[in-house]
């Protein structure tokens, strides 16, 4: 792998489709004055342990044919699961990248990028076995989900999602004296991870004790 | 392969929900010998549901597993009779639950009466407007229910849920604090209303310079410490969040699991059964006798369970689907508009405007528990429907919701969907949001309904269930009324923007909206028109009980759940001091 700035590992996704989504994750969330964006924040691992687990293969989801492609009021159809989505959608991008530009995605500049994401958006791009705004509306669904839950799951690194909204994470004992207050209240997030491994205190009811920030954004 | 038979007992009761155990519990105690057999696992809160994990958006919002498992059995949708109906393969506009405590372990906790309104709709729109007023394809019908008469279970199931709110009108006399427009209470509610979150004093102070009567809208989060009518301890809240979709850490929630199993599962006459998936109900060779339930157990043996009494008290999708499988009553036909079941499924309409501030801020992650302020003006038969040209109502309410990152962060109108645009608006705007919701009615028409899918199966070789449902011009027209409304009270609030959501015009199964699904096998006071009697008792099989979301013949604004466990008071009632002294038809 060329550069690996965080050091991830990866269980189901292969070299190409992490370079694919590394660039494709950092348009959707970008770095900027606000702070990182989802490749640094680690939203490709967090997309790669999804996959792997039971969600990737929809293990509770309904996956019996026939399979027809239903109106946009029935919802997802596909016979792929989104294992087999991501694995099928990134090699077919890559190959009309390549055909077209003569590289594939991840080799693109930034603004070639950014329309060609656009274009999958509006399912203006001709994909040969699926939709590919069907595949962007996961792929932008999935990278929301890393940006901002726990980091537990690989993505929100350093919590930078909570960071961004002002999201202490797990609550404190204290909420319910606060519920009236008009006083904007800041503390450092804390995660699920922060309280299992014992990085953040918590009290005799389990809540962790918040550590009052001065107001940021 | 033969089914192993079982000792019968007095009652068998398909679900473990708020109606499963509370008629479990009521019948139980008086001395009948009660299975309860429950689809889902059994969960300890204690161990389940303990922080911190529990305080995870993504395993309980988006992957859950105390959800239905869409695997083993799901629905399919389509909007009208000429489309193909294709399944919900993954979890979309709602979510019914799947665990010990059904559906209601993970509500948001709105515990709302309907109003004396909402079970006369059909003769209270006709003597007002007329009958040409009611839509031609709209199966308006009355519950064959009154308010004096139910109004005692509402008490009751308040006190086993130990709901908190402010009494607006006592034996009708008007309360101040309280809901002016709701139906007359025999008395106060067990525990105190919610206190005022920042958003709601702000929606509230909007709504009085409107002339609308703001109020704390009730809530079964506790509002203090609370030892219930079973003698069960609950704890009060402390507006943590993570509340609707998740079952709370704290006990502070009512459901089944805080409120009812606690007690009884310490009965000896009771037994509860997880993990069985009941097949069908059987019948005797007449077919006007539940002989018991068959069912297959967490081995996947098939075992036969015999019961004097059989009790549906599953969500209104089961009971109807089990009624269909089970051919008890006769499937509704929309082209000719006879039979009954699956008849009458009806949703829930509603929005939200949210407002966008540069001059103040909150602390959205506070709250969970329904803290909510609201208002009833535009609910039940306050304001002249003539001159608006459409039936049914809403309550609007400002909630602290304890906003989640993932899903609880909305954006002005015209926003980008991502891209570092989308980043700067999500940043400014998370801390500087409230909202106003509309909950509002959903009629049923005769397009609108339930059967078994042709084509579709489950993991046991049964037929899926197949709903057919799309927005009817009734309803839209009411949700431009409401938005209207609902946008003049955020301007008065003062915000930069404005922006919400509405259902559009086209039902969808994709993204969340409500798990107020109701109807499919209604009550009523006409066999033709309805599958059980004004008892919650089957009209073709007399020791058949069928309660829940089901038996509404329409949805009200108010939300589901309270209704339902009154209705599950109410049936139990009529059960143990009527049917089992004289069994037979109860009307």
């Amino acid at each position: 792998m060329s550069d690996n700035p965080i050091g991830a590992s990866y269980v189901y996704l292969l070299e190409p489709e992490v370079r694919f989504l590394e660039a494709a994750v950092e348009h959707l969330i970008p770095t900027d004055d606000l702070g990182p964006g989802a490749r640094d924040a680690g939203v490709v691992v967090y997309i790669d342990r999804q996959l792997a687990g039971s969600w990737g293969s929809h293990g509770r989801n309904y996956r019996q044919g026939p399979w027809m492609e239903g109106t946009p009021q029935q919802g997802y159809q596909s016979r792929f699961t989104p294992q087999e989505v991501y694995r099928i959608a990134i090699r077919e991008i890559d190959q009309h990248c390549r055909s077209t530009f003569d590289r594939p995605f991840a080799q693109l500049t930034p603004d070639a990028q950014l329309s060609f994401l656009q274009a999958l958006e509006k399912d203006a791009v001709a994909l040969p076995s699926l939709s590919s705004k069907f595949f962007f509306d996961l792929l932008w669904r999935n990278t929301e989900e890393g940006f901002f839950s726990d980091p537990l799951y690989g993505g929100n690194r350093g919590m930078v999602g909570w960071k961004l909204l002002g999201f202490p994470g797990l609550p404190s004992s204290q909420y319910r004296e606060l519920l009236t207050s008009h006083e904007p209240y800041y503390a450092e997030p804390v995660s699920v991870m922060d309280v299992q491994t014992g990085k953040a205190p918590v009290d005799a009811q389990g809540f962790p004790k918040h550590v009052l920030i001065k107001k940021g954004n | 392969m033969s089914a192993t038979k079982l000792k019968e007992v007095d009652v068998v009761v398909v679900g473990s929900g708020v109606v499963g155990s509370i008629m479990s519990m009521e019948l139980a105690s008086a001395g009948m010998s009660v299975v309860c057999l429950e689809r889902g696992k059994q969960f300890d809160i204690g161990t389940d549901f303990h922080a911190p994990n529990v305080y995870d958006e993504l395993k309980f919002d988006r992957h859950s597993d105390i959800f239905q498992n869409l695997a083993r059995d799901t629905l399919t949708f389509r909007n009208n009779g000429h489309e193909m109906a294709l399944p919900m393969r993954e979890m979309g506009a709602f979510k019914p639950g799947e665990m010990v405590g059904g559906t209601s372990a993970h509500w948001g906790a709105n515990a709302r009466r309907f109003l004396p309104h909402d079970f006369a709709m059909r003769s209270r729109i006709e003597e007002r407007y007329g009958r040409a007023f009611i839509p031609e394809d709209c199966n308006l019908q009355n519950w064959g229910l009154d308010w004096d008469e139910i109004e005692p279970y509402y008490d009751q199931f308040e006190n086993i849920f130990g709901v908190g709110g402010k009494a607006g009108n006592l034996e009708g006399v008007i309360q101040e604090g309280g809901n002016p427009y709701e139906g007359p209470r025999s008395r106060e509610y067990p525990n105190p209303p919610t206190r005022q979150s920042y958003q709601g004093e702000l929606f509230g102070k909007a709504a009085r310079s409107l002339g609308y009567v703001p109020f704390q809208g009730p809530t079964a989060a506790m509002t203090q410490d609370f030892r219930n009518l079973y003698r069960v301890q609950m704890h009060q809240c402390i507006n943590g969040g993570f509340c609707s979709s998740h079952v709370c850490s704290q006990g502070a929630k009512a459901n089944p699991l805080t409120a009812v199993l606690p007690a009884l599962m310490r009965l000896p006459n009771f037994e509860l059964r997880p993990l069985c998936n009941v097949l069908r109900i059987n019948k005797d060779s007449t077919g006007k006798k539940a002989t018991g339930v068959t069912y297959i157990d967490a081995r996947g043996n098939e075992v036969e369970q015999p019961a004097s009494i059989v009790i549906l008290g599953a969500y209104c999708f089961s009971n109807t689907r089990l009624l269909l499988l089970s051919g008890i009553g006769t499937p509704y036909d929309p082209s000719t508009g006879k039979g009954v079941v699956g008849r009458n499924y009806a949703y829930q309409q509603g929005g939200a405007v949210d407002i966008f501030f540069d001059d103040k801020e909150f602390n959205p992650f506070i709250g969970g528990g329904m803290v909510n302020t609201s208002i009833d003006e535009f609910n039940g038969d306050v304001i002249d429907r003539g001159p608006l040209g459409f039936i049914g109502g809403a309550y609007f309410d400002a909630v602290a919701r304890g906003a989640a990152p993932i899903k609880g962060k909305p954006v002005p109108t015209g926003t980008p969907r991502w891209g570092g645009e989308w980043k700067q608006a999500v940043a400014h705007n998370y801390r500087r949001t409230m909202s106003i919701a509309m909950h509002a009615t959903c009629l049923s028409y005769k397009q609108n309904y339930l059967d078994l899918d042709p084509t579709y199966k489950d993991a046991f070789g049964q037929p899926l269930l197949r709903m057919t449902f799309d927005w009817h011009a009734n309803e839209l027209r009411m949700m431009e009324y409401m938005n209207a409304r609902c946008t003049e009270i955020a301007r008065a609030l003062g915000g930069s923007r404005l922006g919400g959501k509405s259902k559009g015009t086209k039902f969808s199964i994709v993204g969340y909206q409500s798990t107020h699904n109701v109807g499919g096998a209604v009550m009523g006071d006409d066999p033709s028109t309805s599958v059980v009697n004004k008892y919650l008792q089957s009209w073709d099989v007399s020791n058949l009980f069928v309660v829940g979301g089901s038996a509404f013949p329409q949805q009200p604004a108010n939300g589901p759940t309270e209704t339902i466990g009154m209705l599950a008071c109410w049936a139990a009632d009529a059960i143990k001091e009527n049917y089992v002294r004289r069994p037979g038809s109860l009307v």
